[in-house]
């Protein structure tokens, strides 16, 4: 198969092979995920829980949402970067995980959602005002669904790592 | 550290029907930590919030104390939920973390954050750089006590 192919390839250029070889180097890059994971998880869950109406009501939407996307956009090219460089050291393994692969459905919906709600719903943000606290249900309801995906991201990214027997052998 | 004393506890821990339980039972330890790694997002993105309102970068048009209040409750209601989920993941494996070189400095980075945390109130820029950067330590030292 093509694919299989191409991870293969991934697998076998340096800097895939230095990763998997190094025996800190992984360490290292996964710490950086998990911290960057956690900002962008963290800092959506702040957003999210503003949208359902559960914390933060004494900030308008729109501003509380200003004040936390540029860490969650940061902390999440940082994920990317440190993801793509974990997945490259055992790429065919990765892809091959029913774990690894429910991730990434998670994460793509996690995506869809978040455009739908800036397409749709979300374009009226601004008139949220801190009173009335409220917000609109299909407002509530992006948010929750934001919160439960990006949760099943990290519950299907700590089964990764207990299910891949492959190198390396940590969980 | 590690002591002989240690060296018993950790085994006599591992032989405890609830030490068992835990090892027997594979799903216990990946869910308790999902649940671990949740909770930690909850404190660093409310320490992160916090410390960039005090470094003046994010939501300077709100008084200070408004973010505390939003804030800091997170951090102190969420540790009892680390602690919880910590100690599951210790009594599951207790030698994998008690006689850890890294759980140790893991615990010792951690009094240092909750004291550090406690004094988030003030206006200080110190205090705002040193609190991130002790979580953000505890973060890695917790992934890396499965290295050592």
């Amino acid at each position: 198969m093509e694919i299989d192919a191409l991870l293969r390839a991934l697998e076998a250029t340096g800097v895939a092979a230095a990763i998997r070889e190094n025996e800190s180097l992984f360490p290292w890059i996964e710490s950086l995920h998990v911290l960057a994971i956690t900002l962008v998880i963290g800092s959506i869950a702040i957003v999210d829980l503003r949208l359902i109406g559960l914390a933060s009501l004494d900030r308008a939407a729109a501003r509380l949402t200003s004040d936390v996307l540029p860490c969650t956009w940061a902390a999440f090219a940082g994920a990317v970067i440190t993801g793509g460089l974990l997945f490259s050291s055992n790429a065919f393994n990765y892809a091959h995980n029913s774990c690894f692969q429910a991730k990434f459905v998670c994460l793509c919906l996690a995506g869809i959602n978040m455009a739908v709600f800036h397409l749709g719903v979300g374009r009226a943000i601004a008139h949220w005002g801190a009173s009335p606290q409220t917000t609109p249900l299909p407002a509530r309801i992006a948010g929750a669904a934001s919160l439960l995906l990006w949760i099943g991201v990290v519950a299907f990214g700590r089964w990764t790592g207990f299910t891949l027997h492959a190198t390396p052998l940590v969980s | 550290m590690r002591t002989q004393a240690l060296d018993r506890f950790c085994s006599w821990l591992e032989q405890t029907p609830l030490s068992q339980a835990i090892q027997s039972a594979g799903w216990v330890v990946p869910t308790v930590q999902t649940i671990h790694i949740l909770a930690i997002a909850a404190v660093l993105s409310s320490v992160l919030m916090l410390d960039l309102r005090l470094l003046g970068i994010v939501g300077s048009d709100q008084p200070l104390a408004r973010v505390t209040n939003r804030f800091r409750p997170v951090i102190w209601w969420t540790l009892p939920i680390l602690l919880a989920t910590g100690v599951v993941m210790i009594i599951g494996e207790p030698a994998r973390a008690l006689a850890n070189p890294v759980f140790q400095l893991k615990m010792l980075l951690l009094l240092a954050a909750i004291a550090v945390t406690a004094g988030l109130h003030k206006d200080s820029r110190i205090i705002a750089i040193l609190s991130l950067s002790l979580w953000a330590g505890i973060v890695f030292a917790g992934r890396w006590i499965a290295y050592y």
